[in-house]
């Protein structure tokens, strides 16, 4: 059992008439990974994770899902996942605690354990004070813990969440994050798209870039940020009217922005050493450690998508 | 295990249950109030019609009518806003609940609904004096067939259209003519040949006579296999209709 992988798609695509938003890709997801499709607004990974969640059909290409076909087995497959979609939709007018109970139910569980069951997550998700009032004024993070909760109600073997912190604030975040890397812990297989670096590098195992309905890179953040990146960047701000673009060849890639020059080196402070050495005088000058959205930026362009 | 259209329909209740108090006065309340106003104030004037006081005559005709704005009621905004507003729909099929449990749990929350407020005004009118024979015990049976072949084909709609102003038309345009036509508070043969058609093909009307037969034991107008067939009809297609509905509606 174990070595059977959860997810596993070959040449997987989904168009919708003209437009292709999932453009045949290959992937595998193991029991106990935490895995993470990164990408821009468009780049097909909702579509993917509406695939694996077996309410889109693929176009065409393979896909198992727990080793069965969705198209054949698609509510035998639901029945074991948890999802908590981008947009949130919990009952408004039922309690918190009314929307993990009917919930629950729709998954067969009788009404004892679906009490029971809710009541354990009202405690995970640290909702208990709330469990009696209604969902409509409840803060954007308690929704959100809420809806985690609530995907979690089956005891499912795979957690999909699309874009779970979109739109929390910083605290809100944290806290989800941390209740999320607790279900890692405990061994859940989670499934999960985002936008934020921060949040690919905190919670996955493994990930891939996605752009263009492809996937454009594969590996562990740290393997990404080794492979597209260096290990360092520096930062360097001029005063208006220089331009030091030229003076800096050789000191490593340079990334010229509007209002900042990005120098990707393996060495910073020897970089920054450099840079005074050729008399060049920057306003600031900030080393920092390369992260993966050096590595999205480099991958997916610097580009608006909207 | 329970069935997912079950639970489909324990959602309806618990929402319900905060909810009721909108509610409660226009399936219970308002009719009662109707049944009075029309059947003692206005029957005084109008005597008797088809051999019955008037009371007793539209007794079964606001029975069907209360039924089928029941349903009309719980299938309109309550589909569109879980598809539109609340996506409570969009959640249900993220669970093994198809979208022939989400329909059928609708429908069966609908006839919960209606035969509540059925048995409520059946007492009345039974209090009333205005139930005439014991075939008054088959009513709740036509108001149940009624409300199905009214709910199922407006979930149709309402899982068909993207904007509530849908409604309107809907309300305007068959919903009040069948009320005002449809044989409740006076024989559709009083209305000119030309019209009467209209009449017969709204559910509406053959709920109506259905339970104007039962409560005053009379024959109905056609035999009761066509006026059952009709809203058999309604119902089956409507079913049909709103499945697919649901399913287009979900389908990306």
């Amino acid at each position: 059992m174990s070595e059977q992988p959860l997810i596993r798609a070959r040449g997987l695509v989904k168009r919708f008439g003209d437009f292709t938003a999932v453009d045949g890709i290959d992937l595998e997801v193991a029991p106990g990974e935490a895995f993470g499709f990164l990408g821009p607004n468009g780049a097909g990974k909702s579509s993917t994770m509406r695939m694996i969640g077996c309410v889109s059909m693929p176009t065409s290409g393979e896909l198992r899902i727990l080793g069965m076909d969705p198209a054949r087995d698609g509510a035998r497959i639901r029945g074991r996942l948890g999802v908590c979609p981008q947009l949130d939709n919990l009952d408004p007018d039922l309690s918190v605690r009314e929307n993990l109970t009917t919930y629950a139910r729709y998954f067969g569980m009788s009404r004892a354990r679906a009490r029971a069951r809710a009541e354990e997550l009202l405690d995970f998700v640290q909702l208990r004070d709330r469990a009696a009032s209604r969902v409509e004024p409840l803060s954007g993070g308690m929704k959100r813990r809420l809806t985690i909760a609530r995907a979690m109600v089956n005891d499912p073997d795979l957690v999909l969440l699309d874009e779970p912190t979109t739109g929390l604030d910083p605290q809100a975040r944290h806290l989800l994050w941390e209740r999320l890397f607790r279900l890692r812990q405990r061994g859940t297989t989670l499934v999960l798209t985002t936008h934020y670096m921060d949040e690919a590098e905190q919670l996955c195992d493994r990930l891939v870039v996605m752009d263009g309905g492809r996937i454009v890179a594969e590996g562990s953040p740290r393997s990404l940020i080794g492979t597209y990146c260096t290990p360092e960047v520096v930062e360097l701000r001029f005063p208006d009217g220089v331009d030091p673009a030229g003076g800096l060849e050789g000191i490593g890639r340079v990334d010229p922005l509007p209002d900042r020059v990005l120098l990707y080196t393996g060495d910073g402070d020897a970089a920054v050493a450099e840079v005074h050495r050729r008399g060049l005088v920057p306003s600031s000058v900030l080393v920092r450690r390369s992260s993966l959205e050096d590595v999205f930026l480099k991958l997916t362009g610097r580009t608006l998508v909207d | 295990m329970v069935s997912p259209a079950v639970a489909v329909l324990e959602r309806h209740l618990c929402l319900y249950r905060r909810l009721w108090r909108a509610s409660a006065f226009s399936s219970f309340v308002l009719p009662v109030l109707f049944l009075v106003s029309f059947g003692v104030g206005v029957g005084r004037y109008v005597g008797e019609v088809g051999g019955v006081g008037y009371l007793a005559w539209i007794v079964p005709g606001v029975l069907a009518s209360t039924a089928f704005q029941m349903a009309v009621g719980d299938s309109t905004y309550s589909v569109l806003g879980d598809f539109k507003w609340v996506r409570g729909f969009h959640a249900m099929r993220a669970t093994p609940v198809g979208v022939r449990d989400m329909v059928v749990g609708g429908l069966l929350y609908a006839l919960l609904r209606v035969e509540s407020a059925v048995v409520v005004f059946l007492v009345v009118a039974g209090v009333f004096g205005a139930l005439r024979s014991p075939w008054a015990v088959v009513t709740p049976v036509v108001a149940a067939l009624l409300a199905v072949a009214v709910a199922a084909p407006v979930m149709g709609f309402s899982a068909s259209i993207d904007h509530d102003s849908y409604f309107a038309l809907l309300f305007r345009f068959v919903m009040i003519p069948s009320a005002l036509f449809g044989g409740v508070f006076f024989p559709v043969d009083q209305l000119p040949q030309v019209v009467r058609p209209l009449a017969y093909v709204s559910p509406l009307w053959h709920g109506v006579e259905l339970c104007r037969a039962a409560t005053l034991g009379v024959a109905p107008p056609w035999p009761v296999w066509v006026h059952a067939g009709v809203l058999l009809v309604f119902a089956g297609a409507g079913g049909v209709w709103a499945v697919s509905a649901f399913g287009r509606r979900l389908r990306d």
